[in-house]
């Protein structure tokens, strides 16, 4: 039995190598096939956790409250009032359900240390904006009072800014130049891990509000606020209290409408989850049309052959091959050329990803299910497909099958 | 007198059903002796064709009885035809059937290879048998490289190579010239007079149906006569 399993194998590989073409061809449809939906769907799990990481930095059930209109801000009109500090001491003060509170200020410029530089975002912030979007120190410490109420140039730096920075050296107590300002380094911000391109989390240095309003910017305006919320109050609740509470403060007549906006970080996550959720099944949808042509190639070409196989089979039940023992050899070279083809298929989707995950500004993921499915899917086509007609020519009569046209 | 080799009784073959049946074989009897040379002759559609594919077990009766040393193949299963093809026929057809992209020495070993014999025995029995037929300097051709009168003696080491006891020929030099067609009856007639292989061979041409001891001739599915050459062609 083993045996005849060999011979069988040494029968199949040696008809697989003398049809050169029609193996090609019935491998390229399961190459196609596998190769484009295992990379595909692997992408499209590389953005879907991109994404899913890009809201989780955002922090937890975190109001971001903007000047403005919000995305849509149409029709000109006076530049919309920027916050004061007095509103941010307002809320905290006034609105029931509020953790934290934090005012921030956004700017950007280059950091200097000796020859190095860097180009990074500067944030003027306090201690409630860290904790808020639960930053970790990784070395040194957050400011003190003191430095806050000052407005020091202290600063915390993010991984990226330190890195391209300092090299071995502890960065804390050393001074930075931002701009023109010199500003001590008094800790450093643990890594938000590997954020990607634009997105990069660690990109940033932490200074206090007052630094950056007064040396950097020149004003005492406020860009956005930033509210935690006590995971036991509704949501929605306080953002009506913080809607009702800026509205008076900004004297907002009734029937105007609000000049600035509220983004409830968990809305927004729940409409980039479902973005993502479409995208992917989009892709999936794609990639099956893939396996499918791939699948209908690999079909055509079983069945354009299998003229020249019923006479092949013919002339091996003529000379005393049982039906069985041909079909055996059918099945074997399916299966050969099925697995190939897949484990080809497989090895360039692998490299595909490998190679396209960075370029798109996605993380790698292997997702073995797929991977099974696809393999699984194409090599039954070509299974079934090189099989069963053979089946059918080893059922009828040796002369019929000789005489096939 | 011996026992018959194949002894067939009333065979008949019915292709297709209803009004556009066609009866192929009309109750043919006849028997044949172990190291027989038969020619098989007469008119397309007379039926002879479907006697040899019937005798090889490539196709089955439609009723009657077809005793092999004394057996009833008539009542064989599919896989035990093919074991008996196996063992004890070998068969030569007009277009010669040979593997396409497969060198000679691969066709020939193919019969050895369901028999399970070793790589090495089937090795050496295929040159042998390509010896036979004076092809051993073509072994690693395939048929593609090969003359029409090469394929079929290449055919031929295929059908001996099992040391068959039938050897089937359905119009072996149909597509050949007469020098061609010539050589391979003088192939066939060797292997029937030194090995006493059997050999059964339909042919339209009487020039090559000489060369049997026996001709068949048939009529519409019915065995017109026998004749008994009284003097072989000698090659």
């Amino acid at each position: 039995m083993i045996a005849m399993l060999l011979t069988t194998l040494g029968l199949a590989m040696r008809e697989i190598r003398r049809h050169l073409m029609r193996s090609f061809l019935t491998v390229l449809g399961i190459i196609i096939g596998v190769g484009s939906v295992v990379t595909m769907v692997t992408l499209g799990n590389g953005t879907t956790a991109a994404v899913q990481q890009q809201i989780s930095s955002l922090g937890a059930n975190i109001l971001q409250i903007r000047p403005g209109q919000g995305f849509g801000r149409g029709g000109g009109g006076t530049q919309p009032q920027p916050f004061e500090a007095d509103d941010v001491a307002a809320i905290r003060q006034q609105v029931a359900g509020v953790v934290r509170v934090a005012p921030q200020v956004q700017s950007s410029g280059l950091a200097v240390r000796n020859a190095a530089n860097w180009s990074t975002s500067i944030y003027g912030t306090t201690n409630e904006y860290v904790k808020a979007q639960s930053w970790s120190i990784d070395q040194g410490r957050i400011f003190t009072p003191q430095e806050e109420q000052a407005g020091k140039t202290v600063c915390l730096v993010g991984a990226t800014v330190l890195r391209n920075l300092f090299r071995a050296e502890s960065p804390i107590g050393q001074r930075i130049r931002i701009r023109d300002l010199s500003c001590e380094v008094v800790g450093t911000l643990k890594s938000r891990g590997s954020s990607f391109g634009p997105g990069d989390q660690d990109d940033v240095v932490i200074m206090p509000v007052k630094a950056v309003q007064r040396r950097i910017i020149g004003n005492q305006k406020v860009n956005m606020i930033l509210v935690s919320v006590d995971p036991a109050y509704n949501s929605d609740a306080v953002q009506t209290s913080i809607k009702s509470l800026l509205r008076e403060r900004r004297g907002l007549g009734p029937n105007k409408a609000d000049d600035f906006n509220i983004f409830d970080t968990r809305q927004i996550s729940e409409t980039l989850q479902s973005t993502t959720q479409a995208l992917t099944a989009l892709l999936g949808a794609v990639a099956a049309v893939s396996l499918l042509v791939g699948g209908i190639g690999i079909m055509n070409i079983m069945l354009v052959s299998v003229t020249e196989r019923t006479r092949e089979i013919g002339i091996r039940l003529a000379i005393g091959a049982l039906g069985r023992e041909v079909l055996l050899q059918f099945l074997v070279e399916a299966v050969v050329l099925a697995s190939l083809g897949g484990i080809i298929g497989l090895a360039i989707a692998l490299a595909a990803s490998v190679l396209l995950s960075p370029m798109l500004q996605v993380p790698f993921l292997f997702d073995p299910t797929i991977n099974a499915v696809a393999f699984l899917f194409s090599a039954a086509i070509g299974v079934l497909f090189g099989y069963f007609p053979a089946r059918r020519a080893a059922r009828l009569n040796p002369i019929d099958a000789l005489r096939h046209e | 007198m011996m026992a018959p080799l194949i002894a067939l009784r009333g065979i008949t073959k019915t292709f297709g059903a209803g009004p556009a049946a066609f009866q192929a074989l009309r109750g043919i009897n006849l028997e044949i002796q172990p190291g027989d040379f038969m020619a098989v002759m007469g008119p397309s559609g007379s039926g002879k064709s479907t006697m040899m594919n019937i005798l090889g077990c490539l196709d089955v009766p439609t009723s009657g009885t077809y005793l092999f040393k004394g057996h009833h193949v008539e009542q064989l299963t599919r896989d035990e035809r093919a074991l008996l093809r196996r063992r004890y026929f070998g068969f030569v057809f007009q277009g010669y059937n040979l593997l396409a992209r497969t060198s000679a020495l691969e066709n020939v070993e193919l019969p050895l290879l369901y028999r399970g014999e070793a790589k090495k025995v089937r090795q050496e029995a295929a040159l042998a048998a390509l010896r036979r037929v004076g092809l051993e300097d073509w072994a690693r051709h395939t048929p593609a490289e090969l003359s029409g009168g090469q394929q079929q003696r290449v055919a031929i080491a295929r059908a001996i190579v099992t040391e068959p006891e039938v050897l089937l020929a359905d119009e072996p030099t149909g597509n050949l010239d007469t020098e061609r067609s010539r050589e391979i009856m003088q192939l066939l007639e060797r292997f029937n007079r030194d090995a006493g292989i059997t050999v059964l061979m339909v042919t339209h041409e009487a020039d090559m149906a000489a060369f049997a001891r026996t001709t068949i001739k048939f009529r519409d599915g019915l065995v017109e006569s026998i004749e008994n050459h009284k003097q072989p062609v000698d090659a």
